[in-house]
């Protein structure tokens, strides 16, 4: 086997894979925030519609993009591989466990927040990004250049209650999964150390909070306007 | 704090010492004739004597099963001075029990009247149940075989101090050969990895100047890098399956 098969197939290798591309999606996830603050101007979408334009035509942001769809991908296979790994390492547990004294709720659910996570990943690409690249979304005109109004998408989707709630409970579920794996995600690199390791962890705690906080947001902030 | 535990045991213990005061609890033992039966936990009443350790209070116990004619509850012991790291028993939902100690080291005046004291075996698909509270942990010893060791040629000892190692350095290294193999770090992870078992196995030796210049290749044959979460994927992955 040669050495990179070799070191995909340990589990070291797989959290090296499970660490880069979760890390990789972090900083996604500030990019993404970030621009979708648009939603909360109030001229109509304008800077909104611009900044997904530049999304969808920048050949750099594009690029990424399907570095980001391999992230999702490979983060989602390999999670599966190692939590099965993980549970057939005990196939018989205790009759009485107190697993909280050595680790936390969190990084004890990463599989069951992640399918979440999965599940919410589908709705909204269905939502946004497939309508966005193959659904017909109304066009906007601004200086005489065509834009096509996905603004008008989001509030059609966030005025209806039912996706309010599973945007909220979703991004609950992503604050969980990223206080634990951003912290962890360091840890599989080898960013241990007596320290910075309090930093890390509330870095860690920052970071799943807020992110997580200003995504729900979005959708709590377009239903209270529009109802 | 400490202390003030310290003089609060002390008087505890001449008060029993003198007393001899009973104790009653109630045993949740896991119960398995051999490797391929099916176990059960059943329930035993004891009468404890505080001062008794763990492993006394199960001698007993087990003095009374012979007594009635019944099979005695088989754990694994050696040294019962917690050096040897045989006496693993997941004691109240923790490895070793409520204490930072090996299970030989814990006493019985660290459970309280009434109590029922569940008694489970260490659970990972890499230590086999052997029978009752007794599993096998010879994957360790085939993770040692596999490169836990350094090339020394044997002769008259070496004076001790030949090669300067700086005391903080070689504080470190005892610390992760302070490892007495016990396996409680399986029993406790969540993924039942050896990870810690693995990490002390390199760091003894990769910390000092003789291990040093075999660290990558006992490394690579340790499958050191295959720590996390792959204890029993590492043992399938390296051949090293009993
Ligand atoms: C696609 C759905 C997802 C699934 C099924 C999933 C599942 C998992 C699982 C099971 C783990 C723990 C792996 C292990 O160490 O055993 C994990 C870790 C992690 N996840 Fe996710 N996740 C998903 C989405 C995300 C998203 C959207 C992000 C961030 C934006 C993310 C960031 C992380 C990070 C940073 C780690 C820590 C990696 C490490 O421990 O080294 N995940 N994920
Ligand atoms: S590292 Fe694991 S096997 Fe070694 S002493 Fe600690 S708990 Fe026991
Ligand atoms: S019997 Fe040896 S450490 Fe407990």
């Amino acid at each position: 086997m040669s050495w990179v098969a070799q070191t995909l197939n340990s589990t070291l290798g797989r959290k090296l894979v499970m660490a880069l591309t979760g890390l990789f999606l972090c900083t996604f996830l500030i990019v993404h925030a970030g621009g979708n603050t648009m939603l909360f101007r109030s001229d109509g979408g304008q800077a909104f519609n611009e900044y997904t334009y530049f999304m969808t035509h920048n050949p750099l942001i594009k690029m990424v993009s399907y570095i980001l769809y391999t992230s999702i991908l490979l983060h989602a296979v390999y999670a599966g591989i190692l939590t099965a790994i993980n549970r057939k390492a005990r196939p018989v547990g205790y009759a009485y466990a107190r697993p909280s004294e050595n680790s936390t709720w969190a990084s004890r659910n990463m599989g069951f927040l992640g399918v979440i996570l999965l599940l919410f990943i589908i709705v909204h690409m269905r939502t946004f990004w497939y309508e966005m690249h193959f659904g017909s979304v109304p066009m906007a005109t601004y200086d005489g250049q065509e834009y096509k109004d996905l603004y008008k998408v989001v509030i059609w989707a966030f005025s209806q209650w039912p996706y309010v709630v599973l945007y909220t409970i979703s991004m609950a579920a992503m604050a969980f999964h990223l206080v634990h794996g951003f912290r962890s995600g360091f840890q599989t690199l080898g960013g241990n150390h007596p320290k910075y390791n309090p930093l890390l962890s509330n870095l860690s705690w920052a970071f799943g909070i807020i992110i997580s906080a200003l995504f729900a947001a979005m959708p709590i902030y377009v239903f209270i306007q529009t109802h | 704090m400490l202390n003030e535990k310290r003089e609060f045991y002390l008087a505890l213990s001449i008060q029993h010492l003198n007393f001899e005061r009973r104790m009653n609890l109630k045993l949740r033992i896991w119960r398995q004739r051999d490797a391929n039966s099916k176990g059960a936990l059943v329930d035993y009443e004891v009468k404890v004597n505080p001062h008794m350790s763990f492993l006394e209070m199960l001698d007993e116990l087990n003095e009374t099963l012979q007594q009635k004619g019944q099979e005695p509850v088989a754990f694994d012991h050696d040294c019962r001075e917690g050096i040897c790291g045989s006496c693993n028993l997941f004691i109240n939902g923790r490895p070793h029990g409520p204490m930072q100690t090996t299970t030989c080291q814990l006493h019985m005046r660290h459970f309280h009247e009434g109590e029922t004291v569940v008694i489970e075996p260490w659970r990972a698909k890499a230590f086999p149940i052997v029978k009752d509270l007794i599993v096998d942990r010879s994957a360790f010893d085939r993770i040692v075989q596999a490169g836990g060791y350094i090339s020394v040629n044997t002769g008259s000892a070496r004076d001790a101090n030949e090669i300067p190692i700086p005391k903080i350095i070689a504080d470190e290294a005892f610390n992760s050969a302070a490892c007495i193999a016990c396996g409680a770090c399986v029993a406790a992870c969540k993924n039942a990895s050896a990870m810690l078992f693995v990490g002390a196995q390199i760091s003894k030796l990769a910390l000092l100047p003789q291990g040093k210049a075999e660290r990558k290749a006992t490394g690579r044959e340790n499958g050191g890098s295959d720590g996390c979460g792959g204890f029993w994927s590492l043992l399938q992955y390296r051949g090293l399956l009993g």
